[in-house]
């Protein structure tokens, strides 16, 4: 057996080195490998497999800076007994990875266009690695715009950033809560609603989404109907995984393998199957 | 023997008493021979220590929903067509422990399985079951990745194939493509007739088994006597599946009414996936003592019939029995190919026989695309 065919189904422990709250639910867990070489370099989407001792595996996707070359960086959000395990840990904490696993979202492709984010709720994970790629190659791409939704302002995750992100040059950051409750100020309603505030080129868009199937399916309407190309929509889909490797069999979705031939896929991959109910 | 050049080396008849030898010699170098025996009122695979362990004179009685084990009126060793399970069980284990941890003082270990992957000689592999171990090939070996746990135990695998000299009313391998003569994948393909074999080896290692029993030439009237025997079962097959078309037609047919039809009569067991030769799909379970300091995660096969198979936060993606149903059936006969370039199905008909409510795929398969 080479040694990369066995390392597809080994895990390799990692510590802890920084757990960050992010919202009441959700925890941001940076880790760096226990010994030996820095992680398997990562592209902004994919997902590792990660797991917690005597709890489970899960797939999580890669939330950090894929320049950042020492740690691997994720944000949980706890919603059962193994996200709760792993949100749990401490600094100092061993988990174990597998991975990355995965496809990415096409940030190559993207250069020369503007950049469109569409997330809901946790969904906005996934795609920070694209954020700070486009701003850390600020000139490859023309305009940076994320729309965020989440359900009420203390589901928002990194505040801080998304201020700071809105700041800086060319870089429009829309967000907005179904429900905003007396302090917010901000926009309320579905993720759809910020579009009445951008100008988009669709011609001159590359579209990545992410967050609960409903969400994504009416954001594509939308972005349809403003004629941004099925070829320069991408979305990441979500389904059961047990292994990361398309083994286990868990997370088809029509010919695809969510874990091998996703989670990223162009609308155009996506199109004939995204509508059928329990596929 | 209908493609002499995926064969090597000439036919050869081969005793009883030489067939037995063989399964010594296997067993000489190493190999855990498992062959069909009779256990629980069934022919099963297991270890075969040598042909007295065999189903002689035992046949079976199969039919949608019925299995029964029945007398013939010789004492053939082979005169079976399939029992309920397959070759996975030893290729792609029902139960795989992946590891043990250890934790201490906030430090984890990982202490990796590290028994050797049992060596097997398969002995009775239909020409059915060789497409199934083809399929699981594609999938576990030459795809993105390779499946270590399945790559270990068919590195060294020994195959003895048997030729169906009849077919079960189950059976619809030839639609399939797949049998009922073996073409590729074997070591020695074997066709019993009467009180022998004949034997041809398809491989050097074939070669090498065959040239160590005793074993006599065979003439030109054997070889056609097991080749009429073969094409015997052939004839006999009632069972078909019409594959002309068929995965892009069952994608036509996705919302098909049919599916609720099927629904109402499915009780989603996942008796199907668990005799499947081809179903890999696996889930997780970890363990752990109750000190807390020592955990194990294993392997285990699973089906896609179950609610929890696609489960995500929020709920399960198929939470209808007919979404289950077309899952299954559609990954075998229509998403397979586009994942893998060939059918999911092998045409055993296992799936029939041992279907609780006796639901028939080949039949279900032609009135999903009728009303697709």
């Amino acid at each position: 057996m080479s040694a990369a065919a066995e390392k597809i189904l080994a895990t390799t422990l990692a510590r802890v080195v920084a757990v960050e709250r992010e919202t009441h639910d959700t925890f941001t867990l940076s880790v760096t490998p226990v010994e030996g070489e820095p992680p398997e370099p990562f592209q902004p989407g994919q997902f590792s497999m990660v797991y917690v001792f005597g709890v489970g595996e899960l797939p999580i996707s890669i939330s950090g800076d894929p320049a950042d070359t020492e740690r691997l960086v994720y944000t949980v959000r706890s919603v059962g007994q193994a996200t709760h395990a792993l949100v749990s840990r401490k600094p100092g904490d061993v988990i174990g990875v597998r991975g990355p696993f995965g496809t990415a979202w096409p940030v190559k492709e993207a250069r020369g266009k503007d950049v469109l984010i569409v997330a809901g709720g946790i969904g906005l994970a996934p795609l920070r690695p694209v954020i700070y790629h486009v701003l850390r190659n600020r000139d490859d791409y023309v305009r940076l715009i994320v729309l965020y939704g989440a359900r009420s302002p203390r589901d928002l995750l990194y505040r801080k950033q998304l201020a700071e992100w809105g700041r800086a040059p060319d870089t429009q950051v829309l967000v907005t809560v179904d429900y905003g409750g007396l302090s917010w100020r901000g926009h309320v309603g579905v993720v759809t609603t910020l579009f009445r505030q951008l100008r988009l080129h669709p011609a001159e868009t590359v579209a990545f989404i992410c967050g609960p199937e409903i969400m994504m399916r009416y954001v594509i309407r939308m972005l349809e109907a403003r004629g941004v190309a099925p070829q320069d929509i991408y979305l990441s889909m979500e389904r059961n995984m047990k292994c990361g490797a398309g083994f286990c069999g868990h997370c088809q979705l029509g010919p695809y393998f969510v874990c091998k031939d996703g989670p990223v896929f162009s609308y155009r991959q996506m199109q004939p199957w995204l509508d059928l109910h329990e596929l | 023997m209908s493609e002499p050049d995926a064969k090597r080396g000439t036919a050869v008849w081969v005793s009883r008493a030489g067939l037995n030898q063989l399964i010594a010699n296997l067993k000489a170098q190493g190999y855990q021979v498992v062959g069909p025996r009779i256990a629980d009122g069934a022919i099963v695979y297991d270890a075969i220590e040598g042909i007295s362990d065999l189903p002689s004179g035992w046949t079976e009685q199969q039919e949608a929903g019925t299995y029964r084990l029945r007398r013939r009126d010789d004492d053939a060793l082979f005169g079976y067509n399939l029992g309920p399970q397959s070759w996975k069980k030893f290729l792609h284990p029902p139960l795989l422990r992946f590891f043990a941890a250890e934790r201490n003082n906030g430090e984890l270990r990982i202490l990796p399985s590290t028994e050797p992957a049992p060596r097997y000689a398969l002995l009775g592999v239909r020409a059915c079951e060789l497409a199934a171990i083809q399929v699981l090939d594609r999938v576990f070996l030459k795809d993105a990745f390779v499946e270590p746990n399945y790559a270990s135990r068919r590195r060294d695998l020994v195959v003895i194939a048997v030729q169906c000299t009849r077919a079960a009313p189950t059976c619809f391998c030839r639609s399939m493509g797949t049998g009922p003569a073996v073409r590729s994948g074997f070591d020695v393909a074997l066709t019993e007739l009467g009180e022998g074999f004949v034997a041809q080896a398809g491989t050097e290692r074939g070669e090498q088994l065959l040239g160590s029993v005793e074993r006599a030439p065979a003439d030109e009237e054997l070889i056609r006597q097991a080749q009429e025997a073969v094409e015997q079962a052939a004839a006999q097959m009632v069972r078909r599946i019409e594959t002309q078309d068929l995965a892009r037609r069952l994608q036509e047919a996705l919302e098909s009414p049919h599916w609720d039809d099927v629904a109402r009569r499915c009780l989603a067991c996942g008796n199907c996936t668990m005799v499947c030769p081809t179903c890999f799909c696996t889930t997780v379970e970890d363990t752990s003592n109750v000190r807390g300091n020592r955990a194990e995660r294993w392997r285990k096969w699973d089906s896609c019939f179950t609610e929890s198979f696609s489960y995500i936060h929020g709920g399960s993606v198929r939470t209808s029995v007919r979404s289950r149903y077309r899952q299954w059936l559609t990954h075998k006969l229509s998403w397979w190919v586009d994942q893998f370039d060939m059918f999911g199905c092998v045409g055993c008909g296992r799936c029939i026989t041992w279907c609780p409510a006796g639901i028939d795929l080949t039949q279900e398969v032609s009135k999903l695309v009728a009303s697709g």
